[in-house]
């Protein structure tokens, strides 16, 4: 089989675009990831035992149904139920958010159980407030903690945003589908899409290592 | 001239107020019993050792004193506020009352300057530049004014636990707590740790301190207090207390802790 690499490279411009938007999808998806993560996580610790058995469940809705399903959900249901018009983007990134949100919750768990009691004693005796120790004390260190699992969390967002080409984001992997039903060019189109893929998914644990190294310094 | 220098004395002491006034205080773990009737009052600038046995409930008495724990029973009184369920009120004495920890218990990821003024600035709501100038001068009294920018990790166990004394004299307070400060410390560390005690108890700080180091003890406390089984079994001036030991558990363990 030969490929024409040449050929499809200077009609590759709408698979950059599609690259840019896989980013911007997976960086709001990744932050919104934390943000109901941490949320969760602060639930698990609250005082009111439907609040906690509320996580619970969720978490395990989660993982326990299909990402796409989810995504689809989102998509189909979100409109009609809440009233407001969403456009698929909206959609999608609260379908990968909500789900990278119950991934992350768990990690944010396991870090939570390596804080030693004295954190929260010595905070304590110092008179700060509930919420103070939680955000200035606890959660900077639980991040500290789990940055490596954090970061191949997020490779996972980056790897389910394809899904997002079925409900019309025009992302790289449909940017990729509607080049090569243009060019005829299926595989080297697809092998283009699977090497900038790559290159997201390594950068970002790159730069978690980075991160890694650089916390080491603060931890006893 | 001494009836003069006693004369000047007596007034001072006529102001001296009750600064921890614990009675009748009683607290379970579940069905078990760790404190049993503990009375114990602390005037100010009154330095107080309590030693023991370990699992005597020591720790756990002064935990009770800023809420680190609870108690059932009985009343317990910082500087005339009562502790009680009280949120309000378990505030104001935890921003009244310091404590060093075994562990030290820095924040790892903040510096030495920040672990001072985290609290200054989101409890008393200092303005960052008051807090900065308070911390400063509270790192030059326990004698690491050059590692502010450092992190908890790059400092030896005794330059930590002097930060953390500097972290709690940062909230200015009137009280201090010292839950085995040097227990952790490699044995050449104990001895920076314990002057920057005695240096604060010179300036008049009222301190609670439990403690096996009996030198400390001697030297420093104006009163040790000598706790067994959860009970206060004996409490006098520290000459009497080493030299005179009334009760048998204590003459046990001075003689175990003094031998060596």
């Amino acid at each position: 089989m030969d490929l024409q690499f040449i050929e499809i490279i200077p009609k590759t411009g709408p698979l950059f675009w599609g690259a840019l938007y896989t980013i911007f999808v997976g960086l709001l998806a990744c932050g919104l990831g934390i943000a109901v993560g941490t949320a969760l996580l602060l639930m698990r610790n609250s005082r009111f035992w439907l609040v906690r058995k509320f996580v619970g469940i969720y978490g395990s809705f989660i993982r326990g149904t299909p990402a796409l399903v989810q995504i689809l959900v989102f998509y189909y249901a979100l409109a009609p139920l809440s009233g407001i018009n969403v456009g698929p983007l909206t959609a999608g990134v609260m379908a990968v958010g909500f789900n990278s949100g119950a991934y992350v919750a768990e990690i944010l768990r396991g870090g939570l159980t390596r804080i030693p009691k004295g954190q929260w004693e010595a905070a304590e005796a110092l008179g700060l407030a509930r919420h103070k120790i939680w955000f200035k004390i606890i959660l900077p260190q639980v991040f500290n903690s789990v940055i490596p699992l954090l970061v191949n969390e997020f490779t996972m967002v980056i790897k389910i945003t394809p899904l997002l080409s079925t409900i019309t984001v025009v992302e790289l992997t449909r940017a990729s589908q509607m080049l090569y039903n243009e060019t005829f060019r299926p595989v080297e189109v697809l092998l283009l899409a699977a090497l900038i893929y790559f290159v997201i998914c390594f950068s970002v644990s790159q730069y978690g290592e980075y991160l890694q190294r650089r916390s080491m310094k603060y931890r006893l | 001239m001494e009836t003069g220098q006693d004369i000047a004395v007596e007034p001072a002491r006529a102001e001296d107020k009750t600064m921890v006034d614990i009675r009748g205080m009683n607290k379970w773990y579940g069905t078990f019993q760790v404190l049993t009737d503990i009375n114990l009052s602390v005037r100010s600038g009154e330095k107080i050792v309590i030693c023991g046995p370990s699992g005597s409930g020591k720790s756990t008495l002064i935990r009770c004193i800023n809420r680190l724990e609870e108690h059932q029973e009985g009343d317990i009184i910082v500087d005339g506020i009562p502790l009680t369920e009280d949120v309000k009120n378990i505030d104001q004495i935890r921003s009244e009352v310091g404590m060093c920890f075994q562990q030290f218990n820095l924040f790892p990821h903040l510096t030495v300057m920040e672990n001072c003024l985290l609290a200054p600035m989101s409890v008393r709501r200092t303005s960052r530049a008051e807090a900065k100038r308070l911390a400063q001068r509270y790192l030059e009294k326990v004698q690491i004014p050059d590692q502010a920018d450092k992190y908890p990790s790059q400092l030896s166990g005794g330059q930590q636990q002097r930060v953390a004394i500097a972290r709690a004299l940062c909230m200015q307070p009137r009280i201090m707590l010292f839950d085995e400060p040097t227990s952790a410390l490699d044995p050449e560390m104990i001895g920076e740790v314990l002057d920057t005690m005695a240096e604060l108890a010179r300036e008049g700080m009222t301190m609670i301190c439990v403690t096996h180091e009996m030198g400390f003890a001697r030297k420093v406390a104006d009163r040790v207090v000598f706790m067994d089984q959860g009970r206060i079994v004996e409490e006098g001036d520290p000459v009497s207390f080493f030299n005179h030991p009334q009760n048998e558990r204590t003459k046990k363990f001075l003689k175990q802790i003094l031998q060596h």
